[in-house]
């Protein structure tokens, strides 16, 4: 237990010593984006009745920077050590591989909702935001987070080089993130795209997400956390067999 | 008493490179033993399967009778292993590596204990500097240091001493021997014979993946047969009585090898009759680095280093 917070308050500490860059970075550039965006799309139509299209972005917007920077946090942390062979300390400790594993991933979980939080406060400044059900919210933002430290932590183990790694952002995490309705509901998609976007895990995590604050969704919230949460469960499961049997880090 | 450190029939093989073919070994606890062998002989692969980092590809490796992979975090609670490579984390000082470190065991008011590590590798002023900033020789100290926080019974050191200068070198072998005093199983590799020769009572030599000889310091060095004689001549040539004894020729030296002080006449009647005068003459006690070459047949790698 001991050496798992150790592991743990490591990697808050990491990302706290870049604070600035970590935390304040992400939360100016999603300002900007919800600037751009509403000004410019103020007169659509509304997303869902009673919802103007700004405030119908913002659970969207808040969800796409908070899941990218948990996937930042966990695969920028891991390759860098990977790559200056720091990782060396780690893998020598005696740590098992779930504690190594949940370390890294509630880090990840820790900065996305720090900065969730942050871009939330200033929003709130701004916009009349509604809040049907906290609960939602947290849970969707806890998993979405979750899910996306996994996957860092895959990605990071499977590069060996950081372009390696920022092709895995670019042709697996962007085109996910961007396709999974950030920007509308897939309802007004057409069908072909509305299908596909039903088999992206991302959708769900933001169409549950997007419940908690409108009461409002795509589809029932119970099942995004449901398909959500078996998502989580199977990266897990095969981040675990990685670290397990060493995959590319004890060979 | 459990062996420190037990290798049954360990292989490695990268592809189609083999770096480690059937390793047996087995060193006892309070041993002060070191891995020689030239560059890629698989020292470090050897390491690196014993401390976990390298899964074998086949074969047993157990550290005080603990499984390195069955039960990696009994065996891995058991040993420190000083890494070759200059290995640091830039996001903290020295003082925050070693609490880290130590609380990756379990340890959390480590620190009179490296307070004592520091002050014996001459780290106290530096204790809370960036890791970044040091240089490389106080960076290969801090690697020793990480080695250290968790008092590990047994202690391996990969090339401690590459690129580290002569104080700390005295220093920290002083503060190892200390160690091994109290009881503590150490094991090294140096391309420093020398150092090799004086601190360890026990020998492997690695070549190609195996251990090419295993035996006591003292054995190894008994066995090298004879003297070695170093000669420069008044003539380019050798009598060719005397090409058989002939070990080397390098500027202008010829290097002989006689078995007893005895045939040393018979050497210098030789020249006698050939009307050579000898205008240098070096009698040279077998050492390491004799036994080194003989067995390794191998003398460019280790100077390389
Ligand atoms: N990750 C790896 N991938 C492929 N080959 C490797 C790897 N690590 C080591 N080798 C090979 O295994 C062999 C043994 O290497 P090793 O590092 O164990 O040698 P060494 O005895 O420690 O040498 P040195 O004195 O230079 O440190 C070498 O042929 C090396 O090229
Ligand atoms: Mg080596």
């Amino acid at each position: 237990m001991n050496g798992f917070y150790t592991l743990f308050h490591k990697e808050l500490l990491r990302f706290w010593k870049v604070g600035l860059q970590s935390i304040f970075a992400p939360m100016i550039a999603t300002l900007i984006y919800l600037f751009i965006f509403s000004h410019v799309l103020e007169e659509r139509a509304q997303a869902y009745p009673g919802v103007t299209y700004p405030v119908f972005l913002i659970p969207g917007l808040l969800m796409m920077a908070m899941l990218q920077n948990s996937f930042a946090n966990s695969s920028s942390s891991l390759i860098q050590s990977k790559i200056s062979g720091s990782i060396v300390f780690v893998l020598l400790s005696p740590l098992s591989y779930m504690e190594v594993f949940v370390a890294y991933v509630l880090a990840s979980i820790v900065r996305g909702l720090l900065v969730g939080a942050g871009i939330y406060l200033v929003i709130l400044i701004f916009f009349d935001m509604p809040l049907q059900s906290l609960s939602w919210v947290f849970i969707f933002a806890l998993i979405g987070n979750g899910f996306l430290g996994v996957l860092g932590v895959i990605a990071a183990i499977w590069a060996e080089k950081f372009d390696q790694l920022a092709a895995f952002q670019n042709f697996v995490i962007l085109p996910l993130t961007f396709l999974s309705g950030v920007f509308y509901t897939i309802h007004s998609l057409p069908p072909f795209w509305e299908n596909i976007s039903r088999f992206n895990p991302f959708f769900y995590v933001i169409d549950g997400f997007r419940y908690g604050f409108f009461g409002i969704s795509d589809v029932s919230p119970y099942f995004s956390l449901m398909i959500v949460g078996i998502g989580f469960l199977a990266v897990s499961w095969v981040t675990l067999r990685m670290l397990k049997i060493g995959y590319k880090l004890r060979q | 008493m459990i062996p420190a450190i037990e290798a049954k029939q360990v292989y490695k093989h990268y592809g189609p490179v083999s770096a480690l073919v059937g390793i047996d070994l087995e060193i006892e606890q309070g041993e002060f033993f070191a891995l020689l062998g030239p560059n890629g002989a698989g020292k470090t692969t050897l390491i690196n399967v014993l401390a976990g980092l390298t899964l074998a590809s086949n074969g047993v490796a157990k550290i005080m009778g603990h499984d390195v992979v069955r039960n990696y975090r009994e065996a891995r609670r058991v040993v420190g292993v000083v890494p070759q490579e200059l290995v640091f984390d830039p996001f903290f000082s020295v003082r925050e590596t070693l609490s880290i470190q130590s609380g990756y065991y379990g340890l959390r008011n480590n620190d009179a204990w490296i307070d004592e590590v520091l002050y014996h590798l001459g780290l106290r002023d530096k204790e809370n500097a960036n890791m970044r900033t040091l240089s490389g020789g106080m960076k290969r100290r801090v690697l020793v240091a990480q080695a250290l926080v968790h008092k590990p019974p047994v202690i391996i050191l990969d090339e401690p001493t590459a690129g580290v200068d002569v104080e700390l070198r005295r220093s920290l072998w002083s503060f190892i021997k200390r160690l091994n005093g109290d009881g503590h199983t150490i094991v090294l590799t140096t391309h420093y014979l020398d150092e090799a020769e004086e601190l360890c009572s026990r020998i492997a030599m690695l070549k190609k993946g195996e251990i090419v000889a295993l035996d006591s310091t003292k054995n190894l060095i008994n066995n090298v047969s004879g003297y070695l004689i170093r000669l420069r001549l008044s003539s380019e040539a050798l009598p060719s009585d005397l090409q058989p004894l002939l070990e080397s020729y390098a500027e202008g030296c010829f290097i002989l090898r006689v078995n007893n002080y005895s045939k040393i006449e018979d050497v210098l009647a030789a020249f006698r009759i050939e009307q050579i005068r000898v205008l240098e003459m070096e009698l040279m006690q077998p050492d390491l680095e004799d036994v080194f070459v003989k067995i390794t047949g191998n003398t460019k790698d280790m100077e390389s280093v």
